[in-house]
C-alpha cells in the first residue's frame, strides 16, 4: 500500500513553534477523529459525537478548532513540547520537522509482531528564525498567521480529496484502526516524531522516534 | 439517514440546545435555525439553485461591505454506487469539520471576533445563484469539500473578500442605506457583542428608490467613528428623517448643495457647533441624527461637506434613539432607531418614525437639499481666515492666541521672530514677567513665564544648572556666516578679495603642507 505523503512548511519564530505545530497538527486530528464507537449486540455500533473547540493563539495573530479532549491536546503538547526543547538545544540554525503519521496494525502470528503500515503522513517542516525587534516580531505574528490560513486551506483540500481510508472495522480490530485510549474521543491510529535539522540539512545524531502510543509491547 | 438528537440542558441563564448531527457537538443558536428554516422553505439545495449565506459588516454609519459568502451547490454528477448510510454520511461528518477549521481562517473570522461598538457582523441567507459582486476585486475562493451522493454532488465553497479596504461608496449607490442613521461616537450602547443578528432583508435586484423593505425586527448596531483626527473636515453622510420635525436652525460659514435618496437635513447647531456647556445636557436637548463617515469621497451626493472638529466629532451624552422626539430641539429623527431600540421600550414609536421616514423617502427621494454648516477648524490645520471667525476658533491653548485674526505674515510658524541680540545666558525666546533672574528679551504677549524650573535639576552641583542651558541655548545666536553683513556682499567684492587671499595662502604654503605631512 502507498502511504498518502503532505509536506507542510512554515517559518517560525522561536517563541511560535509550538503554537505553529499544535495548530496544524490539531487540525489534522480533528479531521481523523471521530466519536466513541459503541458495538451492540447485531454487529451494528453507534457513533458517540466529537466536541469542538476555539484555541487563540498567544504569540501568532491565529485562531484554530481543536477536537474538545483534553487527553488528545495534552498528548500533543506533550510531544510538541519535545520537538521544541530538542529544537532549542540543538544548537543548530533551528531547523526540523516533525512528522505525524497515521498507521493500520496487521496482526502478524507469532513470534512476528504486529504490523504498522502507514497509510498517511503528514510532515511539517519548520525553520526557526531569530528576530532583532519588536517590529519584526509583530509582523512576523501576522506573517505566520497567514501562512498558518493557507496550511489549513491546504489540509482541509487533502482531507477532502476522500482517498484511501481504513474500512470501517468490526469491534474485534478497532484497535487495530483507531487509538481507543482516549475517553472522549477515537482519532485513527497515529505515531509523531520528529528530526532536528543541522545546517548542512542532514540528521543530527540519532533520528528520534516518539511513540504516543506504544502498540509495540510483546 | 442522518443521525440527528437534540440534546437540552438548561443553565441558570438560558437553554443551550446542542445539535448532535454528523456526530458533531454544534452549539445551536435558534434565530440562526430559524432563518435558515425560513430560508430553506422546505426544500433542499438543487441544481441552479445554491444555498447561499452571506456575511457582512455593518458600522454605525449605516456602511456595509460584504466580507464573504458560503455556497452550498449540488449538481448533476451523481454517484449511484456510493453508499449512502455509510461513506456519504461519514463524509459529510468530514465535510462539516473542515468547515469549522476554514471559517477560523477567513479575514472576517477575525473581524467578527472584534464587533462590537464599531461594527457588527451581519448574515443573510439566500437561495438562487451566487452573487459574487459584492465582494469587490481579487476575492478568493476555497473550496471546502465536494460529497458524492446517489441524487447529486455537493460541493462547499467559500468566496471571501480580500481587499478590506473600506468600499463604502459604492455600497452606498448598489444599496440603498435602510438602516437609517447611525449615531454618536461616545456613547456607550449597551449591546452586547454575542447578541444575536438577525438577517438583512433586502434583496439583490431591487430597483434603486423603490420602496425600502421594512426591518422586521431592531439590529442591534453600535455606533463607531471612522473619520480620521484630528480632521479640518468631516464627511457626513446623513439619512432623511420624517418631515414631522421642525427645520435645521444653522449658523452659517458654508453652503453645501446636498442631495441623495436619503437625507436628514435636521441637524441641529448645537451638534455641529462645538460649545463645551452642551455637555452634559440631556437627551432631550440633543439630537444627533448625523452619520460621520470618515474617509468617504467628499463628491459623493450622498455625503455632505461638513465641519470638522479636532479630534473628531463633537461629544455627545446621551444617544437620541431611545426617547422622546418631541422636543423642539432635536432636530430629527433617526431613521435606525428601531435597530437601536432592542433593549428599550421605545420600539414602538421608532417602528412608526421607521414607516414614516419610509413614506417621506418614497414620496421625494430626490429633493435638492441646501445646508449651512459651521466649519471647524482643526488644531493643525491652516485656518482659510476669511471662513473662520473668531467666536468659532476651537484650537488648543486658543487663549494664548492673539485676538486679532492672524494674518499670515504675522504666523510665527511662517515667520519666526527674530533672535534677540542677547547679553547673558539668561536671555532667551522664554520670557518672563515679574520673576527673578528672568531676561528680558522679546516680549511675546503670549507666554508669561512666571518661573522656571526645570525638572530634576539642582542648583548646587553644577555652575550652570539645567534651567540656565535650557535658556541660554533655547535660542542660539545666528551663524556668523548667515549674517547679513556677509550676504550683503555683492559677488564682485568677493571675485576682487580672491586674489588677496589667495597670495597669502601661496605665501604659506610651506606651512600648510608642513601640517599636511603631520596628518598622514
Amino acid at each position: 500500500m502507498n502511504c498518502r505523503a503532505e509536506v507542510l512548511e512554515v517559518s517560525v519564530e522561536g517563541r511560535q513553534v509550538e503554537e505553529a505545530m499544535l495548530a496544524v497538527l490539531h487540525t489534522i486530528l480533528l479531521h481523523r477523529s471521530t466519536g466513541k464507537f459503541h458495538y451492540k449486540k447485531e454487529g451494528t455500533y453507534s457513533i458517540g459525537t466529537v466536541g469542538t473547540q476555539d484555541v487563540d493563539c498567544d504569540f501568532i495573530d491565529f485562531a484554530y478548532v481543536r477536537v474538545s479532549s483534553e487527553e488528545l491536546d495534552r498528548a500533543l503538547r506533550k510531544a510538541v513540547g519535545e520537538f521544541k526543547d530538542a529544537l532549542r538545544g540543538s544548537g543548530s540554525d533551528g531547523m526540523g520537522q516533525i512528522s505525524l503519521e497515521f498507521y493500520q496494525k496487521k496482526k502478524s502470528r507469532w513470534p512476528f509482531s504486529d504490523e504498522c503500515i502507514p497509510w498517511e503522513l503528514w510532515t511539517i517542516k519548520v525553520n526557526v528564525v531569530n528576530l532583532a525587534n519588536e517590529q519584526e516580531r509583530q509582523i512576523c505574528r501576522e506573517k505566520v498567521g497567514e501562512k498558518l490560513c493557507e496550511k489549513i486551506i491546504n489540509i482541509v483540500e487533502v482531507m477532502n480529496r476522500h482517498e484511501y481510508l481504513p474500512k470501517m472495522p468490526t469491534q474485534s480490530e478497532v484497535d487495530n484502526v483507531f487509538d481507543t485510549s482516549l475517553k472522549d474521543v477515537q482519532p485513527y491510529l497515529y505515531k509523531i516524531s520528529y528530526q532536528i535539522t543541522d545546517s548542512l540539512g542532514t540528521s543530527v545524531t540519532t533520528t528520534m522516534r516518539r511513540l504516543i502510543k506504544d502498540t509495540l509491547a510483546l | 439517514m442522518y443521525h440527528q438528537a437534540v440534546f437540552q440542558r438548561n443553565k441558570k441563564n438560558g437553554t443551550i440546545s446542542l445539535i448532535l448531527q454528523f456526530n458533531l457537538a454544534i452549539k445551536d443558536i435558534p434565530e440562526v435555525t430559524h432563518e435558515a428554516k425560513k430560508a430553506l422553505a422546505g426544500q433542499l439545495p438543487a441544481v441552479g439553485r445554491s444555498m447561499c449565506v452571506e456575511i457582512s459588516l455593518k458600522t454605525s454609519e449605516g456602511d456595509s461591505m460584504e466580507l464573504e459568502i458560503w455556497c452550498l451547490e449540488m449538481n448533476e454528477k451523481c454517484d449511484k454506487e456510493i453508499k449512502v448510510s455509510y461513506t456519504v454520511y461519514n463524509r459529510l461528518s468530514l465535510l462539516l469539520k473542515s468547515l469549522l477549521a476554514i471559517t477560523r481562517v477567513t479575514p472576517a473570522y477575525r473581524l467578527s471576533r472584534k464587533q462590537g461598538h464599531e461594527y457588527v457582523i451581519l448574515y443573510r441567507i439566500y437561495f438562487g445563484e451566487v452573487q459574487l459582486s459584492g465582494l469587490g476585486e481579487g476575492f478568493q475562493t476555497v473550496r471546502v469539500g465536494t460529497v458524492g451522493t446517489p441524487v447529486g454532488t455537493i460541493t462547499l465553497s467559500c468566496a471571501y473578500r480580500i481587499n478590506l479596504a473600506f468600499m463604502s461608496t459604492r455600497q452606498f449607490e448598489r444599496t440603498p442605506p435602510i438602516m437609517g442613521i447611525i449615531i454618536d461616537h461616545f456613547v456607550d450602547r449597551p449591546y452586547p457583542s454575542s447578541s444575536p443578528m438577525h438577517p438583512c432583508n433586502y434583496r439583490a435586484g431591487e430597483d434603486n428608490g423603490a420602496v425600502y423593505p421594512s426591518v422586521e425586527d431592531s439590529q442591534e448596531v453600535c455606533t463607531t467613528s471612522f473619520s480620521t483626527s484630528p480632521p479640518s473636515q468631516c464627511v457626513f453622510t446623513v439619512t432623511k428623517a420624517h418631515f414631522q420635525t421642525p427645520p435645521p436652525v444653522v449658523t452659517d460659514t458654508l453652503k453645501v448643495p446636498v442631495m441623495g435618496l436619503a437625507f436628514s437635513h435636521q441637524l441641529s447647531s448645537s451638534r455641529l457647533s462645538y460649545q463645551p456647556a452642551a455637555l452634559g445636557v440631556g437627551s432631550a436637548d440633543m439630537g444627533y441624527p448625523v452619520l460621520f463617515a470618515g474617509g468617504l469621497n467628499a463628491a459623493h451626493p450622498h455625503q455632505l461637506i461638513g465641519p470638522g472638529k479636532e479630534g473628531g466629532v463633537p461629544p455627545v451624552p446621551s444617544q437620541p434613539a431611545h426617547g422622546t422626539q418631541a422636543d423642539q430641539e432635536r432636530m430629527c429623527t433617526p431613521l435606525d432607531g428601531v435597530h437601536y431600540s432592542a433593549a428599550t421600550p421605545s420600539s414602538s414609536e421608532d417602528t412608526e418614525t421607521v414607516s414614516n421616514s419610509s413614506e417621506g423617502k418614497c414620496g421625494s427621494p430626490h429633493d435638492l437639499l441646501e445646508t449651512i454648516f459651521i466649519r471647524k477648524v482643526g488644531a493643525f490645520v491652516n485656518k482659510p481666515i476669511n471662513q473662520v471667525t473668531m467666536a468659532n476658533l476651537d484650537i488648543p491653548f486658543a487663549m494664548f492666541a492673539p485676538k486679532n485674526v492672524e494674518l499670515e505674515d504675522n504666523d510665527p510658524m511662517v515667520n519666526p521672530p527674530e533672535s534677540p541680540e542677547t547679553e547673558s545666558p539668561l536671555q532667551g525666546s522664554l520670557h518672563s514677567e515679574g520673576s527673578s533672574g528672568s531676561s528680558t528679551g522679546n516680549t511675546h504677549d503670549d507666554f508669561v513665564m512666571i518661573d522656571f524650573k526645570p525638572a530634576f535639576s539642582k542648583d548646587d552641583i553644577l555652575p550652570m544648572d539645567l534651567g540656565t542651558f535650557y535658556r541660554e541655548f533655547q535660542n542660539p545666536p545666528q551663524l556668523s556666516s548667515l549674517s547679513i553683513d556677509i550676504g550683503a556682499q555683492s559677488m564682485a567684492e568677493d571675485l576682487d578679495s580672491l586674489p588677496e587671499k589667495l597670495a597669502v595662502h601661496e605665501k604659506n604654503v610651506k606651512e600648510f603642507d608642513a601640517f599636511v605631512e603631520t596628518l598622514q
